[in-house]
């Protein structure tokens, strides 16, 4: 078991024909995932290293049968790019673009939430059961498949959570990028809720930063319903107030969304908080003791 | 992206929200011209930085000078105009480095029967923009917000609808707003909450909003940001990014697609990816140093990018050593290895380099560093490179 995907997964990559989405496409093939089409409106017909192109989404999911996209095409297309995966009745839809506009979210979000389709990003990494599907941009050969579910709100610092973690020889279920900005389409609450009900997961890392009230909110839910050991590590504790820390949600504004504040909220409620970044695969050890 | 208060409101004069008539200028001689052209017995002379709590800022080395003047003759406007030109402000929102002042904006006065605070930002919660109005204009409603929550109302909208009429007819109730100023709130609302959909703000803030003694709605103030994602949207925008206002190493950076934010410390950093960027910094002060900055050289740095990152943070006169910290996923370290080494030639090293890379194609990566003349200090892990680097500057 795992959530969100597994080795079933059928998976398309809308804007397939651009230089990343051909990439990793690739990637994701080589690593070992089910690609079974692209879209690029207008290239229909075409393939991309055997893989086909189609010109809508709605097209690929007839002939394919695809249940999960990854979405590269350019901001201001992107939330387009959502809501025509939404009306094919894609289930799990990863928007790895970075950049865009944050009232386009706000339309989106609505229609998103309405439906039975699951949103991961925008700006995000993607996601990954390990050894069954990768969709995304991480490296896959960091992860090994095992027993941590892993959520973040960053890229680059995920690969540093989940390497810790296999060096530990703990592995990881599924690991998920939420996506660094204001609004994103799944919160770390939609996730522990799944994480609580996989068998596979049997404890769960929540890597945060500084910004908003995620990891406020995730911490009072995780207190009433979840039982499984619970890690987490903030992002963000020396970063000043007013500054925009490279994602567009990483603000302490109006002296709202600091690392203290969270790392207490968490802590209340049970949560093995990692003091620093080298400290995350020991802090889901200690959670696993805890228990 | 922020604008003038000046600028902000001649956009809401564009998008039918009233403002007072206002007229900019850079010299003490303009600022004269402008108040006799506005013809008013009273008129008030503002300066226009980037930042809020003008009124109650002052001028570094003359106390006595505000950043906004009130002003009953040409000689109070032009002295006031010529205490503020070209001198530095600090306010409780610029830090004690203050920013110069380059313009002023001479506004005619008004009759203020009620100052009010209103602001459109984002609610992340929710999802969904968020008009904020309180009895308590012309304070600091971060103030506000703390000591009395209970006097900021809220109404949520959708940015397709707009603000609707019960909406305001809540607010008005709530604010003690009566008859002909509830009808002037019925039009200035919605055209604010349109006004920021319009042009992608991030936020939308005006304080103080006042209520005027024949009942009009003004907007006495316009603090604007709009989203940086959607400025693709409104290429008109652009024209009144006034990059003086931002500090250039960080305009520097974003034009080579680098985030970079200044900081005190003297240990530079040069990671890829935002959030292991913060963690690089909290970990170099949990091993007792102070980072120089924060810079995210993206997912997918290149060659030039990296060299230019180096440039950024070597001339930070502060700069004592730089961590280098790449977690490789799209960004190769072979990609980052060989900018490296194409850095220390152009660019050269004249501080200790401390470097720790792991992810896609890491060996390779490694073994090019070691087989170059590139002097650096390898570090095995994120706290072995933040020990490291902390010992090397000392």
């Amino acid at each position: 078991m795992s959530i969100l995907v597994d080795g079933n997964t059928k998976v398309i990559c809308q804007g397939i024909t651009g230089n990343a989405g051909t990439f990793h496409s690739l990637g994701c093939r080589d690593y070992g995932t089910q690609m079974v089409g692209g879209v690029t409106p207008g290239k229909g017909g075409q393939n991309v290293e055997g893989i086909p192109v189609f010109d809508t989404v709605e097209e690929a999911v007839e002939q394919t049968g695809a249940d999960a996209t990854m979405i590269f095409v350019p901001p201001p297309f992107t939330a387009d790019a959502i809501l025509e995966a939404v009306d094919a009745g894609i289930k799990v839809i990863a928007a790895i673009t970075e950049g865009v506009p944050v009232l386009d979210m706000v339309r989106v979000y609505e229609k998103v939430r309405a439906s039975g389709s699951v949103l991961i990003g925008p700006n995000c990494p993607g996601l990954i059961t390990p050894g069954s599907c990768k969709i995304g941009i991480m490296p896959g050969y960091i992860h090994n498949p095992g027993k941590v579910g892993v959520m973040s709100r960053s890229g680059t610092l995920t690969y540093e959570a989940v390497w810790q973690t296999s060096n530990l020889g703990l592995g990881q279920s599924t690991c998920v990028g939420l996506g660094g900005d204001p609004i994103v389409g799944t919160s770390f609450i939609d996730l522990l809720a799944r994480y609580q009900e996989d068998p596979q997961t049997e404890a769960i890392l929540m890597i945060g930063e500084i910004g908003g009230s995620a990891e406020e909110e995730a911490a009072a839910f995780a207190k009433a319903n979840v039982t499984k050991p619970v890690a987490a590590f903030i992002a963000g504790r020396t970063a000043p107030p007013g500054k925009r820390m490279g994602h567009a949600g990483a603000i302490i504004s109006g002296g709202k969304g600091t690392a203290e504040e969270k790392v207490a909220a968490l802590e209340d409620a049970g949560i093995v908080v990692a003091p620093t970044p080298a400290d995350m695969g020991d802090a889901v050890v200690k959670a696993i003791a805890k228990c | 992206m922020k604008i003038h208060e000046y600028q902000g409101k001649e956009l809401f004069r564009q998008a039918g929200v009233p403002v007072l008539e206002g007229i900019v200028a850079t010299t003490p001689e303009e600022a004269v011209a402008a108040y006799e052209k506005l013809g008013g017995a009273i008129a008030v002379v503002k300066s226009q930085i980037h930042a809020g709590g003008r009124g109650k800022g002052t001028v570094r080395d003359n106390p006595d000078q505000k950043g906004v003047v009130v002003c009953k003759s040409s000689d109070e406007v032009k002295a006031a105009a010529a205490g503020l030109l070209g001198k530095t402000l600090v306010t409780i929102q610029t830090g004690p480095e203050g920013k110069t002042v380059n313009q002023v904006f001479v506004e005619a006065g008004c009759d203020i029967a009620r100052e009010l605070y209103l602001g459109i930002v984002l609610d992340r919660a929710s999802s969904k923009p968020v008009l904020m109005a309180s009895t308590e204009g012309g304070v600091e409603i971060e103030k506000v917000a703390e000591e009395t929550p209970e006097l900021i109302f809220k109404e949520h909208f959708d940015p397709a609808i707009g603000l609707e009429g019960f909406q305001v007819r809540k607010l008005c109730k709530k604010l003690g707003i009566t008859g002909h100023a509830a009808k002037a709130a019925a039009r200035f609302m919605p055209a604010i909450c349109r006004f920021f959909v319009d042009y992608d703000c991030s936020l939308t803030e005006i304080n103080p909003l006042v209520i005027t003694g024949d009942d009009q709605m003004i907007a006495l103030d316009a603090k604007i940001t709009f989203d940086g994602n959607a400025l693709f949207r409104h290429k008109d925008l652009l024209e009144l990014r006034d990059l003086s206002e931002e500090e250039p190493s960080e305009v520097r950076a974003s034009e080579s697609g680098l985030s970079y934010v200044k900081l005190e410390g003297n240990i530079g950093c040069l990671v890829n990816g935002a959030g292991l960027a913060m963690s690089t910094m909290d970990i170099i002060k949990y091993h007792g140093g102070q980072p120089a900055n924060f810079l995210d050289v993206g997912g997918g740095a290149n060659a030039a990018q990296v060299t230019e990152a180096f440039r950024i943070l070597l001339s930070d006169p502060n700069c004592k050593g730089v961590l280098v910290n790449i977690f490789g996923g799209i960004a190769r370290c072979t990609t980052i290895a060989a900018a490296l080494i194409e850095a220390s030639q152009t660019v050269g090293f004249t501080v200790p380099l401390v470097v720790r890379l792991e992810g896609t194609e890491v060996e390779e990566g490694r073994k090019m560093l070691a087989d170059s003349d590139v002097d650096i200090i390898s570090a095995t892990d994120i706290t072995d490179a933040a020990k490291k680097i902390v010992a090397a500057v000392g």
